[in-house]
């Protein structure tokens, strides 16, 4: 058996994927870390807070999760998708009736995404109740504000996309606010005064139309699966960065 | 089949009853460290993690995080499995359906449309929830209960906190999901819905009380006059509270800072004070302008 281990192990091929053997020794457990695309995103050591669950309870990386496994299953449902008014329905319909493994995918789509919007509130609550949002991390709150804020927007996108009663009327009833924003919806205050109809103003731009059509479909299609998961990758890899830069997972500081 | 069970058993809703159950859950779990902490410190002893040592990632941070991952994408695996995602009809925008809800996470947004216009429930308030969050860290002066769970060094932002976020957001969304049903009436989750039922619920506007019509020049002058002392006063009198008891804090903040929180504030505050306004009082609007209602 061992001489099999040998045999895999001392070839080009295992050296060039695994650099150096692993050893059970202070080097190689630094390595392990700092020698790993993924896993170098932590710092070698860290505070034993940080691995105890009852501090952080895992909430904001089991949102990163989430979004990874959203992203996963969001690239499978987009084979089989089309954006548009005449296709979106009968494509669910193929998904629940025709494609291998269709519905369980979409299953782990929507149960994911309400999961992650759960988790992420969570997560916020978490890092108020440890005080975590004070100095030197007030900024990362700001960038982690925000990022919810997207979580939200990307699962109101989404629900738009199966061409359904539900998505239809949620995103009725939630782009209508917009109608009402002062000065630039056409039913808010002021609006008057700056020419706004419902043709020229905010959510006319949200919608690319008066009502919800193809052009709402089109617009939902593109922030969900493209625009939002940009800008919040971006601003995910700022926020992973900063709580390294502002010290790791906080502790208390008064030792 | 049972309303009560019919509700909570609906796909989406499952959600809303996960949510409940985590929530509550890590509500306690804060709640029991922070006072557990304060315990702790009063007693002398050090906080939960005062003493930690640094440890090596691999593998304890990475083991837990394998494992954690795992059993979430269990748990995410077995709820796929258990329970489908609802297909309804296809989109047809002649059919409004009674009540046409928006997502559920907005639904405490929509509940607030009972009690303000929209133009203040969908766009000026939660515009200020983002605003007011991203400035929580710079109008918390506070230095004490950074890096552990604690209650009683930061009394007063973590009850205002937890009143926004459990009470004006997570409560508002139960409420709009399993307490709203056609005409976006109230309904409790045990009763059946009827899509006929009318409630009739003559509201007046607040200059009404004192006889005057608040469409005239009189009710808009009382409209401004309450509106402003609100405002207004709302911000002069912590000043001059605080001045006498406290004026160290206000030396503390700044005029820019006791400016910032206590607008915010005031405007959290007058969510319920209007909620109570409608439902005690059935009071519609406070101040009836040409251009907005309020």
């Amino acid at each position: 058996m061992s001489d099999l281990f040998n045999k895999v192990k001392k070839n080009l091929i295992w050296k060039s994927v695994f650099r150096r053997d692993y050893r059970d020794n202070v080097r190689d457990r630094a390595l392990a870390v700092f020698g790993n695309v993924f896993l170098h995103l932590h710092p070698v050591k860290v505070r034993e807070s940080a691995v105890k669950l009852r501090y952080t309870w895992g909430m904001g990386g089991i949102t990163f999760l989430a979004f990874i496994i959203l992203t996963i299953t969001g690239v499978v449902l987009m084979f089989y998708y089309h954006p548009s008014v005449d296709q979106a329905y009968s494509d669910m319909k193929d998904l629940e009736f025709q494609v291998p493994y269709g519905v369980i995918t979409r299953n782990l789509h929507r149960w994911g995404a309400h999961f992650m919007v759960i988790v992420v509130m969570i997560h916020m609550f978490r890092v108020f109740m440890t005080g975590s949002y004070k100095a030197p991390r007030q900024f990362n709150w700001g960038i982690g504000v925000i990022l919810l804020v997207l979580t939200f927007l990307l699962s109101f996108t989404g629900y738009l996309l199966p061409w359904d009663q539900l998505g239809f009327w949620a995103i009725t009833v939630g782009t209508n606010m917009g109608a009402a924003t002062p000065l630039l919806g056409y039913q808010g205050p002021f609006s008057e005064y700056l020419h706004i109809t419902p043709y020229n103003d905010i959510r006319f731009a949200l919608l690319g139309g008066a009502t919800v059509g193809g052009n709402a479909l089109l617009r939902s299609y593109i922030w969900h699966c493209i625009a939002i998961p940009l800008i919040a990758t971006v601003l995910m890899v700022v926020h992973f960065w900063r709580v390294r830069k502002d010290g790791g997972i906080s502790r208390p500081q008064n030792h | 089949m049972n309303p009560f069970i019919e509700i909570i058993t609906q796909p989406d809703n499952i959600a809303i009853v996960i949510m409940i159950l985590m929530v509550s859950f890590f509500m306690v779990w804060a709640f029991q460290q922070a006072f557990q902490n304060d315990k702790l410190k009063a007693s002398g002893y050090a906080v939960d993690g005062e003493n930690d040592q640094d440890v090596d990632t691999y593998k304890p941070l990475v083991r837990i995080e394998l494992l954690i991952s795992l059993a979430v994408m269990l748990f995410l695996t077995i709820w796929s499995i258990v329970v489908d995602a609802p297909l309804e009809e296809i989109a047809n925008p002649t059919l409004t359906p009674n009540p046409a809800k928006a997502p559920w996470y907005f639904l405490g947004l929509q509940e607030l449309l009972v009690y303000f216009d929209p133009w203040l429930a969908g766009v000026v308030l939660p515009s200020l929830i983002v605003v007011g969050l991203i400035a929580i860290p710079y109008i918390d002066t506070n230095p004490k209960g950074n890096g552990y769970y604690t209650f009683s060094e930061r009394k007063y932002s973590i009850i205002i906190f937890s009143f926004g976020f459990f009470i004006l957001w997570l409560l508002l969304i139960v409420i709009g999901v399993f307490d709203r049903g056609p005409g976006w009436l109230w309904y409790w989750p045990w009763q059946e819905w009827d899509a006929h039922r009318v409630v009739f619920e003559p509201t007046r506007d607040l200059s009404n009380l004192v006889g005057v019509e608040s469409r005239s020049l009189a009710g808009f002058i009382i409209g401004a006059i309450v509106v402003g002392v609100y405002m207004v006063g709302g911000m002069v009198w912590p000043y001059k509270y605080w001045q006498k008891k406290n004026p160290e804090l206000l030396q503390q903040l700044g005029m820019i800072r006791y400016v910032t929180i206590v607008f915010l504030f005031i405007t959290m505050m007058s969510i319920p004070i209007k909620m109570i306004l409608r439902l005690v009082f059935l009071i519609k609007y406070v101040w009836i302008t040409p251009w907005f209602n309020v």
